[in-house]
């Protein structure tokens, strides 16, 4: 089925507000009972500066931008034309604002309006153009003037009474001022009940959350109660987030020095006993390398969340891609068998940032989370996700006699890890190879046995089926391998073509390392044409398939690089071009 | 061996497992040891820091359970395994950020971090600062021996400029040695002492007070390489205690260290900085709590 939806995109310079009017037309689109998804796009520029708020409005939760944007609303036009790439519109589009538009925008559009936003806020005391472009924005897509008020209110309202009155004068002069330009019915809201989310409705609450907060709480979900880190965009708001919670649950973040710091003070407090964490961007996971080494060697469990931006090097800060798979699966030296797993989607972070730290605590190693600036710095509107209930267990000894072995070399791999302030337990963990006390050894068969040790515990546990998300018709014989957040076009393209009428299948991976080859070939039953979907340049995911899978099928691989996001009409072209 | 094990879940945060141990016999400095052979060549200076840091265990009664000694690497670094305490021997140069998130996340362990002059002043010389900036509770000793002794011999910030002996610099640096104490005192360093690796009897009352005072605790330690530089033999006879009483005052401590030739013992500088920590106490009960902030 494919969902109703709409797509605006307001944009604005440094200081027009644009981003709090994108912010509020969400909340309310979300009040009205939709659902949604707005990712926010800028300029160079640290503060100020153009800015776009890229918006889809739908009835059902979204995972990904459509291919075009109905509603291109400016509050003013400089720069705007940056972002031409990134917010693609067509004959059935409208433009309008205050002012001339970019001929980019005036020219793929089928129609231009003027609205002069800065003469109408002036007409009211206190008035502000962008709370008229959200009175715009709100009566085009036929949002009811309730839902907009009560959020324009919840926002103003530490401003004061006049600033909340003025804002609710803007957003109604707004309102007035589009009478005469086309409406956009794809939604509707239930006349009878057009605020579904008031107090007589609490049954079916909805959240507003970014990809970086659900990464925060899925990490406190799951137990971690220590992080340190480095802020590095675009992975600054899991910290944010995490800083003042952490405290109310009794724990702590440090702002580190660097992140050679953020990583080894996360493994010196997991190996005080506490589930930690750090969060970071490529440069960051970079730096970290040795020392996630030494959490493998040392079997400390830690968790690194990594929000890719593009790479190499600094890179493009601001914008996604998945490019940082390769680092993540094999930038550790010497044979380091390690978790690597990604969310699929922004209500994913919180499920898959909790199994990930459950997971690290359970098998005693390093896990790195790839989420990337796409989901991360992307705000949605979904319905309230419920607690997986998945927490952090460590094995640790309950009954030490002399001669603990922290490294023992048991069947399941995993070993029972003491906690300093256990009587008896006391050992040296070390990054040396060691024998089964942790007494540092460079024997041929303490290296074989800790390393079968350190590799069993991965390959021989059984993640179950959330290893990946698998949807779609079991006598297909096309399917889409994906991973991380390209699940999002990947799945909207998918079921376009099957309310089509097309068979098709879809395998989005979670779990990347250790590698799955028995769960993916049951996933791949039957199908004889695979279609690999990814972010990255190089083709990263798809040469790591080839590396650890066997594919029986006629594959191709789709990869494209960032920043422009993959549209579901770019995967729906790749297939059906593909004969 | 382990008996039994017990999946327990390690949410809960920082509780001490191991509560009420009961009264404990007397320790001996002997009950410290690993009994772990060193890799040390014999006559290695770090042997008597070893020697030093047992007695000054037993000084202070410490269960070894309750204490957790930190290092990266190094000859000197090697010092967590030949301890009964718990210990991490991590990586190179990250020895103080380790037992910074141990500490600031299990306050109740006394925790030691060893390093050498490579280690610490090199590789890790932004975590020297920032540890002594941020001022966790830890007790640093730095066992400087002017040379990297673990890769056979080459210069450390803190060799001489003319000391030719350096296989990556044979005719000596020609750079300025680094001064540890003035940048430690600069960086904000709660507790500056030097004592002299080869005399445990005038080591053990310092590290005493160097692990009881809060906040961060510098000790540097003369820990003569007997293999790389034979000289430093005589440092035993060159060194004294410092002439004059600690100082709380930085501008003075400032003032004496600039001028230090490195052999004044005993304590230099006492600070009463208040030592980073957070609580760690709950105001909430459940992660549900803090969810209401995401609801439309
Ligand atoms: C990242 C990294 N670089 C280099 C080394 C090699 N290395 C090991 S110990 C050491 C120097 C140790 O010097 P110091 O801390 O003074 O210890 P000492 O051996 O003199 O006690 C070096 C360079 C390493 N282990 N890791
Ligand atoms: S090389 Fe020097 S520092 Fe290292 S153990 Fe030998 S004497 Fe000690
Ligand atoms: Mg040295």
């Amino acid at each position: 089925m494919t969902v109703p939806s709409i797509s605006i995109t307001m944009t604005g310079s440094g200081g027009s507000g644009v981003m709090t009017a994108g912010n509020l037309l969400l909340e309310a689109a979300g009040r009205a009972g939709w659902f949604g998804l707005m990712t926010r796009s800028a300029g160079p520029q640290i503060r100020g500066g153009e800015a776009a708020a890229m918006l889809r409005l739908s009835s059902e939760p979204v995972l990904s931008h459509k291919d075009r944007y109905e509603i291109l609303l400016g509050i003013d036009w400089k720069n705007a034309d940056r972002f031409a790439t990134e917010i693609p519109l067509d004959g059935d589009s409208i433009v309008l604002g205050d002012g001339e538009p970019p001929k980019v925008f005036s020219e793929a559009a089928g129609q231009q309006f003027q609205v002069d936003l800065q003469k109408i806020a002036k007409g009211i005391k206190g008035g502000r153009p962008n709370m008229v472009a959200l009175g715009v924005a709100a009566a085009l897509v036929g949002l009811p003037e309730s839902s907009v008020a009560q959020v324009v209110e919840k926002a103003l309202k530490r401003k004061g009474d006049e600033a909340v009155s003025a804002g609710k004068e803007a957003l109604r002069a707004g309102m007035e001022a589009a009478a005469h330009l086309p409406r956009f019915d794809q939604l509707t809201v239930d006349a009878e009940n057009p605020d579904p989310l008031a107090v007589d409705n609490p049954s079916n609450p909805r959240w507003n959350i970014s990809g970086n907060e659900a990464c925060g709480l899925g990490a406190v979900r799951g137990g971690t109660r220590f992080v340190a880190a480095y802020p590095i965009t675009p992975a600054t708001e899991v910290l944010e987030w995490l800083a003042p919670a952490l405290p109310k649950l009794g724990g702590a973040l440090v702002q580190a020095e660097d992140e050679l710091a953020s990583v080894n003070q996360i493994i010196g407090g997991s190996f005080g006993g506490t589930p930690s964490l750090t969060a970071t961007s490529g440069p960051g996971l970079a730096l970290m390398m040795e020392s996630i080494g030494l959490a493998v060697a040392s079997e400390t469990p830690i968790v690194v969340v990594n929000v890719m931006r593009g790479g190499p090097s600094t890179g493009i800060p601001t914008k996604s891609e998945q490019s940082d798979l390769n680092i993540a699966l094999y930038g550790l030296h010497g044979d380091a068998p390690h978790l690597v797993l990604a969310p699929l989607s922004i209500a994913d972070c919180i499920f898959t940032t909790q199994w990930t730290v459950a997971l690290a605590e359970k098998l005693q190693t390093a896990a790195i989370l790839l989420s990337d600036q796409a989901l991360g710095q992307t705000r949605t509107i979904i319905p309230q996700q419920e607690d997986a209930g998945i927490v952090a267990e460590r094995e640790v000894p309950t009954v030490l006699e002399d001669g603990y072995e922290r490294y023992a070399v048991t069947d399941s791999g995993v070993s029972p890890m003491a906690v300093p302030g256990q009587p008896g337990g006391q050992y040296t963990a070390d990054g040396l190879e060691h024998t089964p006390t942790g007494m540092p050894s460079s024997k041929a068969d303490d290296h074989h046995k800790q390393m079968d040790k350190r590799l069993r515990k991965l390959t021989d546990f059984d993640f179950g089926d959330n290893w990946a998300v698998v949807e779609g018709d079991e006598d297909a014989e096309t399917a889409v391998l994906t991973w991380g957040s390209s699940y999002g076009a990947a799945s909207e393209a998918l079921a376009e073509l099957r309310a089509e009428g097309q068979k098709a299948r879809l395998i989005a991976m979670r779990l990347l390392s250790p590698a799955q080859p028995e769960r993916l070939a049951e996933a791949l039953q039957g199908i004889s044409k695979l279609l690999v979907v990814e972010q990255s340049h190089g083709g990263q995911f798809y040469r790591y398939l080839r590396a650890y899978y066997d594919l029986d099928a006629d594959v191709k691989s789709m990869a494209v690089p960032g920043p422009l996001a993959i549209r579901p009409s770019d995967v729906r072209k790749t297939l059906t071009e593909w004969s | 061996m382990v008996t039994t094990t017990e999946h327990i879940a390690s949410t809960g945060g920082f509780e001490d497992s191991t509560a009420g141990s009961g009264s404990c016999p007397a320790m001996a400095p002997k009950d410290y040891k690993s009994g772990v052979k060193p890799v040390w060549c014999p006559g290695c200076g770090d042997y008597g820091v070893l020697l030093s840091l047992t007695k000054t265990l037993a000084e202070l009664q410490l269960q070894p359970e309750k204490v957790s000694v930190i290092s990266g690497i190094g000859c000197s670094s090697r010092i967590p395994a030949y301890l009964k305490t718990y210990g991490f021997h991590g990586v190179h140069g990250r020895s103080l950020a380790l037992a910074t998130g141990l500490k600031v996340s299990r306050p109740d362990q006394t925790v030691i971090v060893a390093s050498g002059d490579g280690d610490g002043f090199s590789i890790g010389g932004n975590h020297f600062l920032h540890a002594c900036r941020r001022n966790v509770d830890l007790t640093y000793i730095v066992m400087d021996n002017q040379l990297y002794g673990m890769t056979k011999g080459q210069a450390s910030p803190t060799s001489a400029p003319d000391w030719e002996k350096g296989k990556l610099t044979p005719g000596g640096t020609g750079i300025n040695p680094f001064h540890p104490l003035v940048v430690g005192l600069a960086s904000g360093a709660n507790f500056i002492a030097r004592v002299s690796g080869t005399d445990a009897n005038g080591a053990v009352p310092i590290l005493k007070e160097a692990i009881e005072h809060p906040g961060f605790s510098l000790v540097h330690i003369l820990s003569p390489c007997i293999t790389y530089n034979r000289d430093q033999l005589a440092w035993k006879k060159m060194v004294r205690p410092a002439p004059v009483e600690a100082t709380t005052d930085p501008a003075r401590a400032a003032r004496r260290l600039m001028t230090d030739d490195n052999l004044n013992l005993g304590v230099l500088y006492k600070g009463d900085r208040k030592p980073y920590q957070p609580t760690l106490e709950p105001s909430i009960n459940e992660v549900r709590e803090l969810e209401g902030q995401f609801v439309v």
